[in-house]
Protein backbone atom coordinates (compact mmCIF):
# COMPACT_ATOMS: atom_id res chain seq x y z
CA UNK A 1 0.00 0.00 0.00
CA UNK A 2 1.39 3.78 -0.81
CA UNK A 3 0.12 6.91 0.63
CA UNK A 4 1.03 10.23 -0.47
CA UNK A 5 2.34 13.09 1.92
CA UNK A 6 3.26 16.27 0.81
CA UNK A 7 5.99 15.68 -1.86
CA UNK A 8 6.58 11.97 -0.78
CA UNK A 9 4.96 8.91 -1.50
CA UNK A 10 5.89 6.28 1.32
CA UNK A 11 5.36 2.74 0.20
CA UNK A 12 5.45 -0.65 2.38
CA UNK A 13 6.65 -3.65 1.00
CA UNK A 14 4.00 -5.89 1.14
CA UNK A 15 5.95 -8.84 3.12
CA UNK A 16 10.05 -9.38 4.57
CA UNK A 17 12.18 -9.98 2.31
CA UNK A 18 13.43 -8.42 -0.32
CA UNK A 19 16.43 -8.87 -2.74
CA UNK A 20 18.85 -8.46 -0.32
CA UNK A 21 19.47 -10.84 2.61
CA UNK A 22 18.29 -9.97 6.25
CA UNK A 23 15.62 -6.68 6.79
CA UNK A 24 13.42 -5.10 3.71
CA UNK A 25 15.80 -3.06 2.06
CA UNK A 26 14.50 0.92 1.84
CA UNK A 27 15.00 2.44 -0.93
CA UNK A 28 14.75 6.25 -1.91
CA UNK A 29 13.06 7.42 -5.43
CA UNK A 30 13.35 10.94 -6.36
CA UNK A 31 11.36 12.14 -9.30
CA UNK A 32 9.91 15.45 -10.18
CA UNK A 33 7.67 13.68 -12.40
CA UNK A 34 4.32 13.01 -10.77
CA UNK A 35 3.77 10.13 -12.90
CA UNK A 36 7.02 8.37 -12.91
CA UNK A 37 7.04 8.76 -9.22
CA UNK A 38 4.09 6.50 -8.55
CA UNK A 39 5.69 4.10 -11.16
CA UNK A 40 8.95 3.64 -9.74
CA UNK A 41 7.63 3.46 -6.41
CA UNK A 42 4.61 0.41 -7.23
CA UNK A 43 7.68 -1.24 -9.32
CA UNK A 44 9.98 -1.32 -6.18
CA UNK A 45 7.19 -2.31 -4.02
CA UNK A 46 6.75 -4.88 -6.27
CA UNK A 47 10.03 -6.13 -5.90
CA UNK A 48 9.14 -6.25 -2.00
CA UNK A 49 11.18 -2.86 -1.04
CA UNK A 50 10.53 0.02 1.52
CA UNK A 51 10.16 3.09 -0.69
CA UNK A 52 10.29 6.28 0.33
CA UNK A 53 9.55 8.70 -3.08
CA UNK A 54 9.92 12.47 -2.93
CA UNK A 55 10.05 15.28 -6.03
CA UNK A 56 13.67 16.92 -5.46
CA UNK A 57 16.71 16.31 -5.22
CA UNK A 58 16.38 19.27 -1.81
CA UNK A 59 13.79 16.69 -0.32
CA UNK A 60 16.12 14.05 -0.76
CA UNK A 61 18.58 15.12 0.84
CA UNK A 62 16.71 16.44 4.00
CA UNK A 63 15.49 12.66 3.99
CA UNK A 64 19.15 11.00 3.56
CA UNK A 65 19.93 13.30 7.41
CA UNK A 66 17.13 12.07 9.16
CA UNK A 67 16.49 8.35 7.90
CA UNK A 68 19.79 6.44 8.79
CA UNK A 69 18.48 3.05 6.69
CA UNK A 70 18.90 3.92 2.99
CA UNK A 71 19.84 0.92 1.22
CA UNK A 72 19.75 2.62 -2.50
CA UNK A 73 18.88 6.04 -3.82
CA UNK A 74 17.26 5.97 -7.67
CA UNK A 75 17.21 9.13 -8.91
CA UNK A 76 16.03 11.22 -11.99
CA UNK A 77 18.29 13.22 -14.00
CA UNK A 78 17.02 16.13 -15.10
CA UNK A 79 14.81 17.85 -12.44
CA UNK A 80 14.40 21.63 -11.61
CA UNK A 81 16.83 23.14 -9.03
CA UNK A 82 19.17 20.38 -8.37
CA UNK A 83 19.35 17.37 -10.80
CA UNK A 84 20.18 13.51 -10.25
CA UNK A 85 23.68 14.05 -10.99
CA UNK A 86 24.59 17.26 -8.86
CA UNK A 87 22.18 14.66 -6.09
CA UNK A 88 24.74 11.98 -6.85
CA UNK A 89 27.92 13.81 -6.38
CA UNK A 90 26.45 15.56 -3.04
CA UNK A 91 25.99 11.85 -1.82
CA UNK A 92 29.40 10.94 -3.11
CA UNK A 93 31.12 13.70 -1.54
CA UNK A 94 29.03 13.27 2.35
CA UNK A 95 31.38 10.44 4.83
CA UNK A 96 27.95 9.25 5.79
CA UNK A 97 26.15 8.94 2.53
CA UNK A 98 28.25 8.09 -0.03
CA UNK A 99 27.99 4.32 0.62
CA UNK A 100 25.21 4.64 -0.66
CA UNK A 101 24.37 3.16 -4.45
CA UNK A 102 23.18 5.45 -6.57
CA UNK A 103 20.89 4.48 -9.50
CA UNK A 104 20.64 7.78 -12.45
CA UNK A 105 17.24 7.29 -14.72
CA UNK A 106 17.20 9.53 -17.61
CA UNK A 107 14.65 9.48 -21.05
CA UNK A 108 17.70 10.73 -23.07
CA UNK A 109 20.17 8.09 -23.92
CA UNK A 110 23.13 10.27 -24.13
CA UNK A 111 26.45 8.42 -23.79
CA UNK A 112 28.78 11.52 -22.29
CA UNK A 113 25.67 11.77 -19.77
CA UNK A 114 26.09 8.14 -18.54
CA UNK A 115 30.01 7.80 -18.65
CA UNK A 116 29.72 11.12 -16.64
CA UNK A 117 27.52 9.48 -14.05
CA UNK A 118 28.65 5.95 -13.89
CA UNK A 119 32.56 8.52 -13.43
CA UNK A 120 31.27 9.71 -10.58
CA UNK A 121 30.20 6.34 -8.84
CA UNK A 122 26.38 5.88 -10.26
CA UNK A 123 25.79 2.07 -9.96
CA UNK A 124 23.51 1.73 -13.45
CA UNK A 125 22.10 4.43 -15.48
CA UNK A 126 18.22 3.28 -16.83
CA UNK A 127 16.58 4.62 -19.53
CA UNK A 128 13.30 5.61 -19.38
CA UNK A 129 10.16 4.11 -19.21
CA UNK A 130 11.90 2.21 -16.50
CA UNK A 131 10.78 -1.49 -16.28
CA UNK A 132 10.29 -4.27 -13.56
CA UNK A 133 13.30 -6.58 -15.04
CA UNK A 134 15.51 -3.40 -14.87
CA UNK A 135 15.02 -2.72 -11.33
CA UNK A 136 15.35 -6.26 -10.44
CA UNK A 137 18.33 -6.80 -12.38
CA UNK A 138 19.77 -3.90 -11.18
CA UNK A 139 19.05 -4.01 -7.86
CA UNK A 140 19.84 -7.84 -7.73
CA UNK A 141 23.34 -7.51 -8.47
CA UNK A 142 24.07 -4.37 -6.31
CA UNK A 143 22.19 -5.18 -3.27
CA UNK A 144 23.35 -8.51 -3.16
CA UNK B 1 -24.94 -7.05 -15.43
CA UNK B 2 -23.24 -9.61 -17.62
CA UNK B 3 -19.65 -8.93 -16.29
CA UNK B 4 -18.17 -11.36 -18.56
CA UNK B 5 -19.03 -9.23 -22.02
CA UNK B 6 -18.41 -5.87 -20.16
CA UNK B 7 -14.80 -7.74 -19.47
CA UNK B 8 -14.06 -8.75 -23.51
CA UNK B 9 -15.56 -5.29 -23.80
CA UNK B 10 -13.27 -3.64 -21.95
CA UNK B 11 -10.46 -6.08 -23.72
CA UNK B 12 -11.59 -5.51 -27.02
CA UNK B 13 -11.37 -1.38 -26.60
CA UNK B 14 -7.78 -2.05 -24.97
CA UNK B 15 -6.84 -4.07 -28.24
CA UNK B 16 -8.25 -1.16 -30.30
CA UNK B 17 -6.17 1.11 -28.69
CA UNK B 18 -3.22 -1.00 -29.68
CA UNK B 19 -3.79 -1.09 -32.44
CA UNK B 20 -4.81 2.26 -33.84
CA UNK B 21 -1.48 3.14 -31.92
CA UNK B 22 -2.67 5.12 -29.23
CA UNK B 23 -1.10 2.83 -26.27
CA UNK B 24 1.96 0.82 -26.88
CA UNK B 25 3.58 -2.06 -24.29
CA UNK B 26 4.60 0.69 -21.62
CA UNK B 27 0.74 0.35 -21.33
CA UNK B 28 0.56 -2.73 -20.21
CA UNK B 29 3.77 -2.58 -17.84
CA UNK B 30 1.46 0.15 -15.81
CA UNK B 31 -1.39 -2.08 -15.47
CA UNK B 32 0.95 -5.46 -14.76
CA UNK B 33 1.95 -3.45 -11.46
CA UNK B 34 -1.25 -3.11 -9.98
CA UNK B 35 -1.88 -5.77 -7.33
CA UNK B 36 -4.23 -6.22 -4.59
CA UNK B 37 -2.55 -3.44 -2.78
CA UNK B 38 -3.53 -1.22 -5.07
CA UNK B 39 -5.75 -2.49 -7.66
CA UNK B 40 -7.08 0.58 -9.27
CA UNK B 41 -3.14 1.96 -9.74
CA UNK B 42 -3.48 2.00 -13.33
CA UNK B 43 -6.26 4.20 -13.38
CA UNK B 44 -4.60 6.85 -10.72
CA UNK B 45 -1.93 6.42 -12.74
CA UNK B 46 -3.58 7.69 -16.09
CA UNK B 47 -5.41 10.09 -13.96
CA UNK B 48 -1.75 11.84 -12.15
CA UNK B 49 -0.61 12.00 -16.43
CA UNK B 50 -3.63 13.90 -17.31
CA UNK B 51 -3.56 16.63 -14.58
CA UNK B 52 0.17 16.56 -15.11
CA UNK B 53 -0.40 17.15 -18.84
CA UNK B 54 -2.64 19.19 -18.82
CA UNK B 55 -0.25 21.70 -16.37
CA UNK B 56 2.47 20.77 -19.38
CA UNK B 57 0.00 21.62 -22.00
CA UNK B 58 -0.99 25.04 -20.80
CA UNK B 59 2.70 26.33 -19.73
CA UNK B 60 3.79 25.44 -23.27
CA UNK B 61 0.42 27.57 -24.53
CA UNK B 62 1.77 30.56 -22.49
CA UNK B 63 5.27 29.83 -23.39
CA UNK B 64 4.33 29.84 -26.96
CA UNK B 65 2.85 33.14 -26.45
CA UNK B 66 4.96 34.91 -24.16
CA UNK B 67 8.58 33.77 -25.35
CA UNK B 68 8.58 34.13 -29.06
CA UNK B 69 11.16 31.98 -30.77
CA UNK B 70 12.26 30.58 -27.77
CA UNK B 71 12.53 27.53 -29.08
CA UNK B 72 14.59 26.06 -25.94
CA UNK B 73 12.40 26.79 -23.60
CA UNK B 74 9.60 25.56 -25.57
CA UNK B 75 11.72 22.00 -26.16
CA UNK B 76 12.32 22.08 -22.32
CA UNK B 77 8.89 22.46 -21.82
CA UNK B 78 7.65 19.50 -24.57
CA UNK B 79 10.78 16.97 -22.71
CA UNK B 80 8.76 16.54 -19.87
CA UNK B 81 5.53 16.08 -21.39
CA UNK B 82 6.90 13.46 -23.61
CA UNK B 83 8.86 11.87 -20.90
CA UNK B 84 5.18 11.31 -19.25
CA UNK B 85 3.74 10.20 -22.36
CA UNK B 86 6.60 7.83 -22.34
CA UNK B 87 6.10 6.71 -19.10
CA UNK B 88 2.48 5.52 -19.52
CA UNK B 89 2.51 3.86 -23.16
CA UNK B 90 0.56 7.20 -25.04
CA UNK B 91 2.23 6.37 -27.73
CA UNK B 92 0.45 8.87 -30.55
CA UNK B 93 0.84 11.67 -28.04
CA UNK B 94 4.78 10.96 -27.79
CA UNK B 95 4.96 10.81 -31.51
CA UNK B 96 3.39 14.60 -31.67
CA UNK B 97 6.19 15.65 -29.13
CA UNK B 98 8.72 14.12 -30.80
CA UNK B 99 7.40 15.94 -33.70
CA UNK B 100 7.31 19.62 -32.14
CA UNK B 101 10.71 19.08 -30.77
CA UNK B 102 11.99 18.57 -34.11
CA UNK B 103 10.53 21.79 -35.19
CA UNK B 104 12.42 23.35 -31.97
CA UNK B 105 15.37 22.12 -33.38
CA UNK B 106 14.92 23.39 -36.73
CA UNK B 107 13.64 26.72 -35.54
CA UNK B 108 10.61 26.37 -37.01
CA UNK B 109 7.78 28.49 -35.90
CA UNK B 110 5.08 27.46 -37.71
CA UNK B 111 5.53 23.96 -37.59
CA UNK B 112 6.27 23.79 -33.45
CA UNK B 113 2.72 25.87 -33.56
CA UNK B 114 0.73 23.48 -36.28
CA UNK B 115 2.81 20.59 -33.82
CA UNK B 116 1.46 21.82 -31.22
CA UNK B 117 -2.05 21.92 -32.19
CA UNK B 118 -1.78 18.04 -32.87
CA UNK B 119 -0.43 17.09 -29.56
CA UNK B 120 -3.31 18.94 -28.15
CA UNK B 121 -5.44 17.24 -30.02
CA UNK B 122 -4.13 13.53 -29.45
CA UNK B 123 -4.17 14.82 -25.83
CA UNK B 124 -7.94 15.31 -25.65
CA UNK B 125 -8.46 12.15 -28.18
CA UNK B 126 -6.41 9.58 -25.98
CA UNK B 127 -8.43 11.54 -22.64
CA UNK B 128 -11.75 10.72 -24.10
CA UNK B 129 -10.45 6.97 -24.70
CA UNK B 130 -8.88 5.93 -21.67
CA UNK B 131 -11.65 7.75 -19.66
CA UNK B 132 -14.12 5.52 -21.77
CA UNK B 133 -11.85 2.21 -21.11
CA UNK B 134 -11.85 2.98 -17.38
CA UNK B 135 -15.61 3.19 -16.88
CA UNK B 136 -15.65 0.07 -18.42
CA UNK B 137 -13.47 -1.84 -16.17
CA UNK B 138 -14.90 -0.18 -12.87
CA UNK B 139 -18.11 -1.43 -14.34
CA UNK B 140 -16.61 -4.59 -15.36
CA UNK B 141 -15.51 -5.49 -11.15
CA UNK B 142 -12.36 -6.65 -9.73
CA UNK B 143 -11.46 -8.49 -12.85
CA UNK B 144 -11.69 -6.40 -15.35
CA UNK B 145 -7.93 -5.30 -15.91
CA UNK B 146 -7.27 -8.63 -17.70
CA UNK B 147 -4.42 -9.64 -20.01
CA UNK B 148 -2.43 -8.21 -22.94
CA UNK B 149 -4.63 -7.62 -26.01
CA UNK B 150 -3.72 -10.03 -28.80
CA UNK B 151 -0.79 -8.01 -30.71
Amino acid sequence: MASIVGGAVVAAAAGGGGVGVGATPHVLAVDDSSVDRAIIAAILRSSRFRVTAVDSGKRALELLGKEPDVSMIITDYWMPEMTGYELLQKVKESSNLKQIPVVIMSSENVQTRISRCLEEGAEDFLVKPVRASDVSRVFSRVLR
Amino acid sequence: MDYSNLRRQAASMKKSLFDQGYLDEQFCQVEDLQDEASPNFAEEVITLFFKDSARLISNIEQALEKYPKDFNKWDAYMQQLKGSCSSIGASRMKSECMSFREFCGQGNVEGCMKSFQKVKREHGVLRQKLEAYFQLLRQAGPAGAATRPGM
